[in-house]
């Protein structure tokens, strides 16, 4: 059945290493049709800004938008928890026909009045351009009364898809940098960009950089806060993980502000000392690069025991990944390496052309490389390459488990903390607890083998 | 009580949004892919949502549009993304719902299908179903009800009368249609179901990933439902025209409209009604469940008897639970829904008659906000109802009781049995449970036997 012959316009965001030169189309519009992973640009845009806990996220939309993005990460908070509330518009047909500025500007008085935020993102959804309402106009206005930034997020969903979302985020952001006080600030400073704080992640991160003498100024944006973004161009220098959704906010800094960038990722035990070691030379002080060692030793001493128990296990097993951004990927192929497993496919929703490429080189032969995938392509790769273990998102997961494949959660819903080095221990720990699970031996995948 | 203040804003909405219903809908027909004509987010987000809820896989197309489509029309992708489906799916029917975008933009849908088919139509086209769904009008119920009529107005055909009786369940469970087959099939009644996506979205491990699963009402089935005995509709909430109206003044099938079979006295309504239309006795399997219920009613009432309880969820969902939870002695104090069908005090007080219980605040329209702030004032003592009232239950220690949709802190939601004795059965240990758990993690003593 999941043999069908894959939509010929999908021919090219296929690849697999080894066969021809390497070319990959990507960062395209979903093909109609084609039941695509992908979500839209409000997607892209509540994602990235949602950790912000001390904000009022208003969506102005029918309701839809708002509740499908309702307290669905797992982004922490060490304080306030404005973040988990889901607020709505929730235009309706009147509102449609004449217009929705008066109501928001009501909800968004009310909301402010009501919750005391440090600042207001009012989300745009696909209709909002269609009838008429000038978001900036209202934001701009209510702003003024309360005395707090109120920004728009041009996020209207049928502009472009995710990555354009988070360009939308980081304009947002943008307007609030620049504004708060950066006296203080040690010239050994960093914002910490593109992590989200799923399951306390970031506390662990600021904790190793603490560790080798930087102060953190802005997390962006997991346990994020307004003032600390206002005053995030006090930093010397932008550490940005993932793939694009905050670079666009590194690159606008840099413009405006001098402040250099460095991309890292914390996933995998060779990337998150890399990511110390990088930022310990940027700032040239023999001594931060010492104990940056240290802290990579120490953490290790205690890691490499423990993983060598999974390695053991899990040595030779396949493993296929598809996840939002390609930055991700790369450290889950070097992830997967250390505890001995196989990456036989790899795939993201929104890699580009050098992700691609990046992927490419530090795959095995016979890989399949895949943009933008849906759910009949990636059950045929399962499939084909006999996969023993998927990791992606909630989407990802009942595809693997219908066809009787172990599955590892690694998208923004999870609650298990994966990144740095404690991280890769409970990674190892997932992926461990998935694919020795009895109870594979009883899917008619393994069933059949049994036979045969 | 002081009133409450009412907000623009809606907080943590306790609804869903129209196409979500209508997707749930086509699911239920054997061979149907769901197809949302908008931009791609909605199906994405609406498939996580359904995804998480019934840990199955769930495929919905889209159109996918973008900028360019929502200034010029989404004609030209609706098509593409049909022909993309039918290739790549094989489908025998596609249910295509509008989002509010291709509302807003105004897409003639049913032209745009007329073009289509007349452009690609053959022999082994999918049959295409389309209805109307922009979510800033009505729920996610409104979504399924609409999609559930727009397949019989657009598939049921003229027929010959036959021994059939449709029966038309609403937004239930898997187990709960499952549960309605066995009740049916003791009758020996042959019956039509729609929809049925008791198999599609709750289907066995396989060796395969089905392009399309197996399951949902036959094709042929529906376009036979005109021909029918009888339909029989649960729903005291349901909006004025649906399914069952179209088979009755279209077709002249003979309507009884009738609540979900939640707790006792609605079961036997419903049996009774069952009886009604075959002229068969209760099988007596059904009535030993009933039998074995009461008695557990009685062995159990003590634990249960005057604890302050809140229902909230889809309208029907709500009257059948807050029946249910009266017969066996809770009170609920507070029948509260996103929905505003207008209709659901109406139906909680014909549910309550004569069980002596007071009437509880009703609420349609309200989010989560108010739920929790009427909630906080009535001393609630239970919540029942999905998911998203965890926050609620958690703030004020209570217990809970998960129903409907969308269970996604627990596994096994489309396991859950609302309906019949047997329903009644689950949920009365369950409730009974939690109130007693609830007793002895307070208690100081510690306590082990009960």
């Amino acid at each position: 059945m999941s043999t069908q012959p894959l939509l010929k316009e999908r021919s090219n965001q296929i690849h697999r290493k080894g066969s021809a030169p390497f070319e990959l189309d990507c960062n395209k519009d979903s093909l109609a049709g084609a039941v695509s992973q992908r979500a839209c640009v409000f997607c892209g845009s509540r994602v990235v800004l949602y950790p912000i806990a001390d904000a009022l996220h208003l969506v102005h939309g029918p309701i839809g938008c708002a509740v499908y993005t309702w307290d669905i990460r797992g982004a922490l908070s060490s304080g306030p928890e404005l973040h988990r509330l889901s607020f709505s518009t929730d235009l309706q047909e009147l509102d449609v026909i004449f217009g929705g500025e008066k109501k928001l500007e009501k909800a968004l008085n009310e909301l402010i009045d009501r919750h005391q935020p440090k600042a207001a993102f009012v989300y745009s959804t696909c209709i909002v351009g269609l009838i008429g309402d000038d978001l900036e106009a209202v934001c701009k206005k209510v702003a003024a009364e309360k005395g707090i930034p109120v920004l728009p997020v041009q996020s209207d969903g049928v502009k472009g898809n995710k990555r354009a979302g988070y360009e939308a985020a980081c304009n947002a952001m943008a307007r609030l940098v620049g504004t708060g006080d950066v006296a203080g600030i040690s010239k050994h400073s960093i914002n910490i960009l593109g992590d989200f704080n799923l399951a306390g992640e970031i506390w662990l991160i600021r904790d190793y950089f603490q560790r080798i003498g930087i102060e953190v100024v802005a997390n962006i944006t997991g346990d994020g806060r307004v003032a600390d973004i206002q005053r995030c161009h006090g930093a010397a220098l932008n550490v940005v993980q993932c793939s694009g959704a905050t670079q666009d906010l590194a690159n606008m800094m840099r413009k405006h502000f001098g402040i250099p960038s460095l991309r890292v990722s914390y996933f995998g035990v060779e990337d998150m000392a890399e990511a110390l070691y990088a930022v310990a030379r940027h700032f040239g002080e023999p001594e931060m690069l010492g104990k940056a060692r240290q802290v990579v030793k120490s953490e290790l001493a205690t890691l490499l025991p423990e993983l060598a128990v999974y390695k053991k296990a899990l040595a030779g097993k396949k493993a296929a990944i598809y996840v939002g951004g390609a930055f991700k990927a790369f450290s889950l192929v070097k992830a997967f390496r250390l505890i001995g497993m196989d990456v036989v496919m790899v795939g993201s929703q929104t890699g580009t052309r050098e992700d691609y490429f990046e992927l490419e080189e530090i795959t095995d032969e016979g890989t399949i490389i895949v943009d933008d995938s849906n759910p009949l392509e990636l059950s045929a790769f399962l499939k084909e390459k006999d996969v023993d273990l998927f990791v992606g998102g909630v989407k990802e997961r009942p595809i693997a488990y219908k066809l009787g494949v172990a599955f590892c959660d690694h998208n923004h819903e999870r609650k298990e903390m994966l990144a740095g080095f404690t991280g890769m221990l409970n990674f190892a720990r997932e992926v461990y607890g998935s694919v020795m699970s009895p109870v594979w031996q009883f899917v008619p995948r393994r069933r059949e083998e049994k036979k045969s | 009580m002081t009133k409450m203040p009412s907000y623009t804003a809606t907080t943590n909405a306790c609804k869903l949004c129209k196409p979500l219903g209508a997707s749930i809908a086509f699911r239920g027909i054997e061979g149907c892919v769901p197809f949302l004509h908008g931009s791609q987010g909605c199906a994405t987000y609406i498939r996580r949502y359904i995804i998480s809820h019934f840990n199955e896989p769930i495929d919905i197309a889209s159109s996918s549009l973008g900028e360019k489509n929502a200034i010029f029309g989404g004609g030209p992708n609706l098509k593409l993304g049909l022909k993309n489906v039918t290739a790549k799916y094989s489908p025998t029917l596609i249910g295509i719902a509008t989002t509010c975008l291709t509302e807003t933009i105004g897409d003639d849908v049913p032209m745009l299908i007329a073009e289509y088919q007349k452009e690609f139509s053959s022999a082994q086209s999918p049959i295409l179903v389309h209805v109307s769904t922009p979510s800033y009008s009505g729920t996610h119920m409104e979504g399924f009800h609409a999609a559930v009529r727009a397949a019989v107005e657009q598939l049921a055909g003229s027929t010959l009368p036959n021994d059939s009786i449709n029966l038309l369940s609403g937004f239930v469970s898997p187990a709960d249609i499952r549960y309605l087959r066995e009740v049916t099939k003791d009758f020996g009644i042959a019956v039509t179901i729609l929809p049925d996506y008791s198999d599609t979205l709750d289907g066995p491990a396989l060796d395969d990933y089905p392009l399309i699963p197996e399951g949902g009402t036959k094709l042929s089935a529906i376009r036979t439902m005109g021909g029918a005995k009888a339909t029989v509709e649960l729903g005291a909430t349901l909006p004025e025209v649906t399914a069952g109206t179209v088979l009755r003044d279209v077709h002249g099938t003979p309507l009884h409209r009738t609540p979900m079979p939640m707790g006792i006295r609605a079961t036997d309504t419903f049996f009774q009604l069952l009886t009604e239309l075959t002229g068969r006795k209760i099988p007596t399997c059904h009535n030993a469940a009933r039998g074995r219920l009461i008695d557990s009613m009685v062995d159990g009432h003590k634990y249960v008897f005057g604890k302050k309880a809140v229902v909230y969820g889809e309208e029907d969902l709500v009257v059948g639970m807050t029946a249910l939870l009266a017969e066996i002695g809770v009170r609920p104090v507070l029948c509260a829904s996103g929905g505003k069908s207008n209709r659901m005090a109406e139906g909680i007080a014909a549910a309550l008659q004569g069980l002596g219980c007071p009437l509880p605040i009703v609420k349609e329209d309200v989010d989560f906000f108010d739920i929790e702030t009427l909630a906080e004032e009535l001393g609630v003592e239970l919540v029942v109802g999905h998911s998203k009232g965890y926050a609620l239950a958690r703030r004020q220690n209570l217990p809970m009781i998960r129903v409907g949709f969308p269970i996604h802190d627990r596994i096994g939601g489309q396991r859950i049995l609302h309906l019949g004795y047997q329903g009644a059965q689950t949920l009365f240990d369950l409730i009974a449970n939690a109130l007693i758990e609830k007793k002895q993690n307070d208690s100081p003593v510690g306590y082990s036997y009960m």
